[in-house]
């Protein structure tokens, strides 16, 4: 990543940290305010995060992927459905219910990634319109099978929606607990637990959202310095070249379209096994095309993908954020109240990164083009 | 030159049209034999959902007349698309800019009167707020089509971008400054607009409008546009190959703004002609999915004007009757969007259709997209 997008990352994020900062400053500490800020960015980047790596995956291997929006969703749906199929017919209890979620959810966004893969890579398909498909199936077999579920009285849940078996718990690492220790060694100064208790806040997150960052590291590792990777990239750079090598295109670019709807579909469980219990037709509201911009500012790399997943992250903690400091925030920063305002930050900032305004990018060489021997 | 006769060209005409319409009817079949299995897997009957769908969709004059009210927007719609395929941009924006013409015109037909405190002759006040739709489509058009042409940004995600910055305007304008004030309502929505910016219906009795014939005529317009004008054969040059138009003086930039301007044009007018001739308001959430619908509809229509026309009917017979569908046999109305999906699936991948009829693949691919750097 070059020093002129790291720095825009930087700045946006300080701005946005800044602003809730100087709102809430009045009512909380800011080191508080700013372990909150940090810890709500983190886990509302979990599903543009995974998105974006989904997206590196596919083009690196050199098949565009904008069908990421529909692998969510369907992957949100499917995950949820099991999970709910699993507490209110078969009554198993919470861990087992929302393990099964997790695991269709993933299967969801794999088969939707299959599919993406038999049309763009099989059939050559122009991969937009592939992707256009994709977005198009996951709303309409969403929503019918939603209605047709939960809003028929012949239906296996007797016409209404069941009661959710709850969403996956934060993991406490006992982060807080080991600074307040230190803490105590210097005398346990108010400041110093202050400190602990909000770096402990940014430590609380879920499952998805932790391994969401660990397969940031896990794709730089398998993109970089692996013969897999080495492959996928080849694929997708000069796939003739690795086509003479004795590399098998087809198989790479199948391989990863599919790990890619895979890392789509667990960012598609966030919404239903993570966020919130329930499922709502469209409610992906257009993330899957944000991460897109998340990983073409990050330039195709993982580590630049979350740094940018991050960014847009922070942009939506803004408005979580402000809504605890709602009756202490200044008439003249009433702006801030507005969610439609606030609400368009990260659509704006992502016209504004796809201009290149910010460092030109550079997608991989054959991305989009289909391999012809 | 050899002359033909008239027995040939029209020979040629018919063969012509065979093929061009030979994989879209087979993709509209195969999907609706698939909707049916769909519908027998969920414990339905699909003869019976598909008769009651034909019935509330061309059963009576008053279905036929609901068809045609709902083939309106998917018109203009479907336009839209397919002027940015003739032009090599494919763009998911419709949605936005017709929610924004739809705002735009709904101001003008119920807030212009107040302001000036008069009553506008209908033959000012309706083409004034047919214009202000059409200009916010424009403009939500123009916005994708200048950041592609001349910053290379790609138009997909910046149009999915302004459809979600357009519906937030919308639904905050719907839900704060242009609520409609009557104590009675609480849905986010405008007043209703005056008599003067209506336009009529057809027959009485019937909501078939005016606006239908007019979205014909646009239908004609744009095929005139793109096959007997200047400035259409440049649109269809930098669809083709941008690179060569430029070489052969075209301006590339100038044409791709305006390509998308013209079909944001378009959208904004499906917005205009649901708020002038069917709703008399504008209300919150009534365009979602109809960007999606367009797509479809277009790749459908084969991108061709009349394609369009035919294609937006075919839909718009399927939501019309979806509705009766439901009422007799309880499927889900959801069933016609995966049922869409799958004709769009197949329509896209003509090679599926092509492998399980065995036509084979006649005349040159056409290039809808060209991946990010386009």
């Amino acid at each position: 990543m070059d020093w002129r997008r790291f720095s825009f990352i930087a700045l946006i994020i300080a701005v946005l940290f800044g602003t809730v900062v100087l709102i809430g400053m009045s009512t909380e500490s800011p080191i508080l305010i700013i372990g909150s800020m940090m810890a709500t960015t983190i886990a509302v980047a979990t599903p543009l995060t995974l998105g974006a790596l989904s997206g590196v995956f596919c083009e690196r291997s050199g098949v565009v992927n904008i069908g990421i929006e529909g692998m969510m969703l369907s992957a949100a749906f499917f995950g949820w459905l099991a999970s709910i199929y699993m507490s209110s017919i078969f009554k198993f209890s919470l861990a087992p219910s929302l393990i099964v979620g997790l695991i269709s959810a993933i299967l969801a966004g794999g088969l939707f990634a299959l599919l993406h893969a038999v049309l763009s890579i099989t059939y050559k398909v122009d991969q937009i319109i592939g992707g256009t498909v994709i977005n198009i199936l996951a709303v309409g077999v969403t929503g019918f099978l939603n209605r047709q579920l939960f809003f028929d009285k012949n239906s296996i849940f007797g016409g209404q929606v069941p009661h959710a078996p709850g969403v996956l718990p934060v993991i406490h690492l006992p982060v807080k607990e080991v600074l307040e220790g230190l803490c105590g060694l210097f005398g346990s100064s108010p400041e110093c637990i202050v400190t602990a208790d909000a770096i402990g806040k940014v430590f609380d997150q879920k499952p998805i959202a932790i391994a969401a960052i660990v397969l940031v590291a896990l794709s730089h590792y398998v993109l970089f310095n692996t013969r897999w990777g080495l492959r996928t990239r080849a694929v997708g750079e000069h796939p003739k070249a690795a086509d003479t090598v004795g590399i098998n295109v087809v198989w790479m670019r199948y391989a990863n379209v599919v790990i890619g709807g895979m890392l789509a579909g667990l960012g598609g469980a966030y919404f239903t096994l993570e966020s919130v219990p329930s499922f709502e037709p469209l409610m992906t509201n257009g993330r899957g095309f944000i991460s897109l911009a998340a990983m073409i500012f990050g330039n195709w790399t993982p580590f630049g993908a979350w740094a940018a997943s991050l960014v847009f992250g922070a942009s939506q903690a803004l408005q979580i954020n402000l809504q605890f400091f709602r009756t202490s925030i200044p008439p003249e920063w009433a702006f801030f109240q507005n969610s439609y305002a606030v609400g368009q930050i990260p659509y704006i900032l992502t016209m504004i990164i796809l201009t290149g305004i910010i460092g030109k990018t550079t997608a991989p060489a054959a991305d989009g083009t289909p391999y012809e021997k | 030159m050899q002359k033909k006769d008239i027995g040939t060209i029209l020979k040629e005409t018919l063969l012509a049209a065979k093929e061009a319409m030979l994989v879209p009817l087979l993709a509209v079949f195969t999907a609706i034999v698939i909707g049916g299995v769909v519908i027998a897997v969920v414990g339905g009957n699909p003869f019976a959902a598909y008769s009651g769908l034909f019935e509330g969709a061309l059963g009576s004059t008053k279905a036929l007349s609901e068809t045609a009210v709902w083939a309106t927007p998917y018109i203009f719609a479907g336009l839209a698309v397919a002027l940015g395929f003739k032009g090599g941009l494919f763009h998911i924006g419709a949605e936005g800019q017709l929610a924004l013409g739809a705002v735009a015109s709904a101001w003008v037909g119920y807030a212009l009167p107040d302001m000036l405190g008069v009553t506008i002759p209908m033959f000012i006040h309706l083409p004034l707020a047919i214009f202000a739709g059409l200009l916010f489509g424009l403009l939500w058009g123009a916005i994708p089509g200048a950041l592609k042409a001349y910053t290379g940004a790609h138009e997909v995600i910046n149009t999915i971008m302004m459809n979600y910055i357009a519906l937030n305007i919308v639904s905050f304008l719907l839900n704060g400054p242009m609520k409609d004030k009557d104590p009675n309502n609480v849905i986010a929505r405008t007043p209703e607009i005056a008599l003067g910016a209506r336009i009529p219906v057809i027959f009485e009795g019937l909501r078939i409008h005016w606006g239908f014939v007019l979205a014909l005529l646009v239908a004609f317009l744009v095929w005139w546009l793109l096959w007997k004008t200047t400035l259409g054969f440049e649109i269809r040059s930098v669809g083709l190959n941008p690179d060569a138009a430029k070489y052969a003086g075209i301006n590339v930039k100038r044409i791709m703004t305006l390509t998308l301007a013209l079909s944001g044009m378009l959208a904004g007018l499906a917005g205009t002609i649901e708020v002038t001739a069917l709703n008399y308001r504008h209300e919150l959430g009534f365009s979602v999915g109809y960007g999606f619908d367009a797509i479809a509809i277009a790749l459908l229509g084969k991108t061709h004007p009349f394609g369009v026309v035919v294609a937006a009917i075919l839909f718009a017979a399927m939501r019309n009757g979806a509705t009766r569908m439901q009422f007799l046999t309880q499927i889900p109305v959801d069933i016609i969007s995966v049922i869409q999906a799958l004709i769009l699936l197949f329509v896209a991948a003509d090679a599926i259709v092509r492998y399980i009829y065995r036509i084979r693949q006649s005349g040159d691919k056409v290039v809808l997209t060209r991946g990010w750097r386009g």
